[in-house]
């Protein structure tokens, strides 16, 4: 072939005892992978096409389809992997910036994984979820430093703005232009069947959704887009997105082929036009504008929704943090290292930021330092994949996570990580009808409410068994914590001690 | 604070006025003998004899801890100990003791002396009613004090099983944990109170006692010296 030949990463098996040649694959592979030769009767594959998202395999009537990475290789070598190589061989030839989606895939270091969780034994009892009450409620916003009585020394019992959650998770920031409409409703529905919040991401608020504000965080980007005062008031929260931890340091950019139709409406610009965010907010080059734009924002809902900053983990998050605790925010969203994205440049998703848990360890303990802990509401995100992830969180100090991949996920999503071609063949990612057709938003909704309905339950066991009953005693409980296989300096930054300890 | 946590050699283990607190390691009876109780009088006695789960006894850790007008005895093991820990810590408490009691003398101070609220109040937050309960109270003003106290205060909660006695001045407040996974009575006989953990230990101070029961849990149970009495 030629020096830009690529051999394909996925082998597409067909078992031809077994295809049926019903053509579903064909139907289904928004790719172009799977052709019928009408000559010879028979399916064949175009690989070089492939990005295994599985959706043939999971459609294949017959069981014939199997995809499988090929082993067709560059001579083996520790330094120069095979996909460094690649990376080259596309740039040489492209001369840009090379582009991935979701969370970072590399081989770093998920604390998370490092990290044991407590249960009691003999002096303190378990306690069984099953029999006794296990409260996961919690309420995010600021909260006064003392109390206040009227003259009749009775309690006022007002609280600035706060959000109420059944269980601390939230669906994180996924605009509409990045996913889908019906993959927004499925996550809008869950959202308020569950009790908790989804956020809008940057792309303004379809009108078929106001009726879900209660349950609606709606986000101002840098790119302002589809944001007015109709807007800002929907929801129950507004968040100031500085950063994201898949991309921190830079905008967003939506491709203008995916500024269609409603996105377009909904978004305030022009059909087909790019939608770029810029790396910086142009009206906060400093802590000081950051605070006017917060205040701006309250005056603009009367005072009546508590505002969250979300900044990317960087290396100095914890100072960062401790600026926009004293700016008025009454939330701070912590971004990580992993967290995924419809569409980043890969050397930027793949080195800058850093881990989540280190980031969220070091704000807590610099908050709590500074005695204005319980100024703010601390949320996570950045690959929570599952409810024992979520219970060493807030263990460590989180007040609530974010998740936004394993909601996908719960939609059907197989991690393909091409969500940046905007043809994903399970109706999330894309604009493309036939595709977002795909994607039941009623079943969607259904399987997320299975999904936080299940860690909600294996939250009350694991909190059961630390003999907790209330998830505000495990908050920032990090006794309740071991590490494993951890140097001392990363047991001191997480501030817990090794197993065996 | 500032001598327990800096000062090599020096410990303050109890700073509390208008009473006094006599700590040993042995039998009861001879705590007594050696202290000379007898010799003193007092509209409230606490007493503690501690059986040390998780940690070798001796005589600094014995209960109760006192701290400005509060002493506390505390029977359980507490699972938010971190939590409250972490949070307490804020204020310019130092928990060096590494025990539970010691924080939830300090947890008390804070809300009763610092923050102001009533006893009532401060039992509602460290052994808070559960989300269901409140929801199901038909007193407005009260279901809004509790939501109140409860979301102001969630890092004060207190989980884990524990019965606490607080004495200060001019009376006691017993309180147990909201599941009541430690046993708790109350009983009376003319104008005294008795509160203990069996009822055994009340039958042998009072065999006559009357009125015995069991509070229930998280149920703050508040007895004051009459007016004028001292
Ligand atoms: S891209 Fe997806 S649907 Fe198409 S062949 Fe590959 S795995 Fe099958
Ligand atoms: S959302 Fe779609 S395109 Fe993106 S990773 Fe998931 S399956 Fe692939």
């Amino acid at each position: 072939m030629s020096l830009e030949f690529i051999y394909p990463e996925f082998e597409v098996i067909r078992n031809t005892d077994r295809c049926i040649t019903c053509r579903i694959c064909e139907r289904q592979c928004a790719n172009e992978v799977h052709i019928l030769n009408k000559e010879k009767g028979v399916m064949v594959a175009d690989e070089t096409k492939c990005i295994n998202c599985q959706r043939c395999v999971s459609f294949c009537p017959t069981r014939a389809l199997k995809i499988v990475k090929s082993d067709c290789t560059f001579r083996e070598n520790a330094n120069w992997q095979s996909n460094t190589i690649k990376e080259i061989y596309k740039q040489a030839n492209s001369g840009g910036v090379l582009l991935s989606s979701m969370g970072n895939p590399n081989e770093l270091p998920v604390y998370l994984d490092k990290i044991l969780i407590n249960a009691s034994q003999v002096t303190n009892p378990p306690i069984d979820p099953l029999r006794e009450p296990m409260e996961t409620r919690v309420f995010l916003g600021k909260k006064p430093e003392k109390i206040e009585r009227d003259k009749n020394g009775q309690l006022k019992c007002e609280l600035p703005p706060q959000i109420e959650l059944s269980v601390p998770i939230m669906f994180s920031a996924m605009s509409y232009g990045s996913i889908s409409y019906n993959a927004h409703a499925a996550l809008a529905r869950a959202a308020t069947e569950l009790g908790i919040l989804y956020n809008t991401g940057e792309g303004g608020l379809h009108e078929d959704f106001y009726v879900y504000g209660p349950n609606t965080i709606v986000q101002v980007a840098s790119g302002r887009f589809g944001v007015h005062e109709d807007f800002l008031n929907a929801g129950a929260a507004i968040e100031i997105k500085m950063g994201q931890g898949a991309k921190p340091g830079i905008g967003g950019h939506l491709p203008g082929a995916k500024i269609v139709g409603d996105v377009s409406r909904t978004r305030m610009i022009p059909e087909g036009s790019d939608a770029i965010s810029p790396a910086p907010h142009h009206d906060i080059y400093s802590i000081e504008d950051l605070r006017q734009l917060v205040f701006s924002l309250k005056e603009a809902t009367e005072y009546k929704k508590p505002v969250i900053v979300k900044v990317a983990a960087v290396h100095n998050i914890a100072a960062i943090a401790s600026g926009i605790a004293r700016s008025g925010a009454d939330i701070i969203a912590i971004d990580g290292l992993r967290g995924g994205t419809g569409a980043a440049p890969t050397r930027i998703r793949d080195n800058v930021g850093i881990p989540i848990e280190l980031a969220l360890a070091a704000v807590d303990q610099r908050l709590r330092d500074e005695g204005i802990r319980n100024n703010v509401s601390l949320v996570v995100g950045g690959s929570i994949r599952n409810a024992a992830d979520v219970v060493k969180m807030i263990a460590l100090g989180a007040d609530a996570c974010y998740i936004a991949t394993a909601a996908l996920l719960a939609l059907g999503c197989h991690l393909c990580r091409t969500c940046q071609s905007g043809k994903c063949n399970w109706g999330i990612a894309t604009q493309r009808e036939d595709l977002v057709k795909r994607l039941n938003p009623d079943l969607g909704c259904k399987r997320l409410v299975n999904l936080i309905t299940a860690w909600q339950q294996e939250i009350k066991e694991l909190m059961g068994g630390m003999g907790i009953n209330s998830i505000e005693a495990l908050r920032g409980n990090r006794l309740m914590l071991r590490g494993i296989g951890l140097t001392n300096k990363e047991l001191e930054i997480l501030g817990i001690a090794h197993a065996g300890e | 604070m500032k001598i327990n946590s800096e000062l090599q050699g020096a410990y303050v283990f109890s700073s509390g006025k208008n009473m006094g607190t006599f700590k040993a390691v042995g039998y009861p009876e001879d705590v007594g003998v050696f202290y000379k109780l007898e010799e003193y009088e007092g509209y409230c006695w606490i007493a503690h004899g501690r059986y040390p789960t998780n940690t070798p006894g001796w005589w600094g850790g014995a209960h109760p801890f006192t701290l400005l007008d509060w002493s506390i005895v505390h029977n359980g093991e507490i699972s938010s100990y971190d939590a409250n820990r972490r949070f307490i810590e804020m204020f310019g408490y130092k928990c060096t003791l590494q025990t539970d009691t010691e924080v939830i003398t300090y947890i008390m101070d804070y809300l009763l002396r610092v923050q102001g609220l009533t006893l009532d109040e401060a039992a509602s937050v460290v052994a808070a009613p559960f989300w269901s309960t409140i929801e199901d109270k038909t007193n407005l003003a009260e279901k809004e004090k509790y939501t109140f106290l409860r979301t102001l205060f969630a890092s004060l909660l207190i989980t884990g099983p524990f019965s606490i006695v607080l004495g200060f001045e001019g009376g006691l407040m017993a309180l147990n944990d909201r599941l009541k996974l430690r046993s708790m009575v109350v009983g009376e006989k003319e104008d005294k109170v008795f509160i203990a953990s069996e009822e055994a230990a009340i039958r042998t101070m009072e065999p006559d006692a009357q009125n015995i029961w069991a509070p229930a849990g998280g149920e703050p149970v508040i007895v004051k010296v009459k007016e004028g009495a001292f």
